[in-house]
């Protein structure tokens, strides 16, 4: 998708985990994790494509507190200078969304657009770190009312369905702490958004796929409920309606729930 | 039944003294958090109003052995609308921090510390994975980050996960 937008995005294989799931027992360092990637795109002269909106949180809070507190960051230098390491400034941090809506921006996609999906009615999710906490987004979007995801899904001429409690967080992060709750969280949002006759739920979060996708069959079998509902990464959509082939391009085998009944759509439409 | 004996009038200024944790003593108790928790609004044993409070009494035992400190699920719902700045979710890490260096943690993340620690990331890459990323024309994977594994060698994680 990138490629095909003019975006040129370099593998880090030096890159490791954002510090995200060791924040809960030992922020500082999480804090030292974070800072480690952001010297790695530093030394690189790049800046940061996220895909998940956890990582894009945390890379994004990490960069805000290393810049306007030296002390924090001397005690985190400390740290890294045992890798002989060093945090430097100067690395923007944004998820891929973000970038395509403010980089590339909704009318600059919508000239690549082939296909019109007109005929397609989606909901979204977009995951509470996409928005939150909001003072490390500098005003991008509006995490109590979001449009940013909802004007690149619309720019495929798709409908957008809103439906209740949009907002609503999909609890992957307490899924090992208490998964029946997570679960019913997840359940929530199924039933909210299957309400309304929609071909997919679009999300923009590897993490809020696997609540609502990946587990979506136990939900259905823990529940005694039926679904049924693809859950689409939002590329993959971007990518259906710049012609691509679902399958060999888009990745559509990967999807834990068979999207055949969105794709035969497709066809029928052609 | 709570006993001023069991007590600890320090707990609150500890807390303040960890990352985030400066604004708890604002809390005013008007229940913004808890209102738009969607935990709270699945399983009620979670309840951050009532989290802030006892830590504010000094409930530092019951608050640090607790399950309910873990089930934040991070969503900064309750950190953004909160009227009074409280930054609760920094205070639910600053509260889960202290458990940990205190020897309570929740077996989840100290199965996601261990596997961090080890492979500097969530997961095991095998030459399985890599495999697949090189049929769908993606660079392979490090199997093993020893940076990160060097990082958390002297802190809370490392401790925690021997």
């Amino acid at each position: 998708m990138a490629e095909v937008l003019d975006l040129k995005l370099t593998d880090l294989e030096d890159f490791a985990c954002c510090g995200f799931p060791v924040k809960s027992t030992d922020s500082g360092a999480s804090l030292v994790m974070a800072a480690r990637n952001l010297s790695i795109a530093a030394d690189r002269g790049l800046d940061i494509c996220s895909l998940c909106n956890a990582c894009t949180s945390v890379l994004t809070e990490a960069n805000r507190e290393l810049k306007g507190n030296k002390e924090l960051r001397d005690e985190v230098n400390e740290e890294l200078g045992k890798i002989d390491m060093e945090y430097k400034p100067g690395v923007k941090v944004k998820h891929f969304s973000r970038i395509l809506y403010e980089d590339i921006g909704p009318d600059a996609i919508k000239e690549r657009v082939t296909k019109d999906l007109g005929d397609f009615s989606f909901s979204i999710h977009y995951g509470c770190h996409y928005l939150r906490p909001k003072k490390i987004y500098e005003g991008f979007d509006n995490p109590e009312d979001p449009r940013t995801v909802d004007e690149l899904v619309e720019l495929t001429g798709a409908k957008v369905i809103d439906y209740k409690n949009r907002l609503q967080c999909c609890g992957g992060a307490i899924l090992g702490v208490e998964e029946s709750i997570a679960l019913k969280m997840a359940k929530e949002k199924l039933d909210n958004v299957t309400t309304n006759d929609v071909d997919a739920l679009i999300t923009i979060c590897p993490f809020c796929s696997i609540m609502y996708e990946d587990n979506q069959r136990k939900i259905e079998s823990n529940f005694d409920v039926e679904y049924k509902l693809p859950v689409l990464y939002y590329p993959q959509l971007l990518g259906l309606a710049f012609g691509l082939e679902a399958r060999k391009q888009l990745g559509f085998r990967l999807n834990k729930v068979r999207p055949e009944a969105l794709l035969k759509k497709l066809e029928g439409d052609e | 039944m709570i006993n001023t004996k069991d007590l600890d009038p320090n707990f609150r200024y500890e807390v303040a003294k960890e990352p985030g944790g400066a604004n708890i003593m604002r809390c005013f108790a008007c229940g913004t958090c808890t209102a738009g928790c969607p935990v709270r609004a699945i399983d009620d044993k979670y309840n951050p109003r009532k989290i802030i409070r006892m830590v504010l009494l000094g409930m530092r035992e019951r608050v640090l052995k607790s399950d309910f400190i873990w089930l934040c699920s991070t969503c900064y719902t309750c950190y953004d609308r909160c009227p009074q700045g409280v930054h609760l979710t920094d205070i639910m890490t600053a509260l889960k921090n202290i458990a940990v260096r205190e020897g309570y943690v929740h077996p989840s993340f100290r199965e996601q510390a261990r596997l961090v620690g080890t492979f500097g990331r969530l997961y095991e890459v095998e030459d399985f994975d890599n495999k697949k990323r090189e049929k769908m024309g993606l660079p392979p994977v490090k199997k093993r980050c020893d940076e990160v594994t060097r990082i958390v060698e002297d802190t809370d994680v490392k401790v925690m996960t021997e």
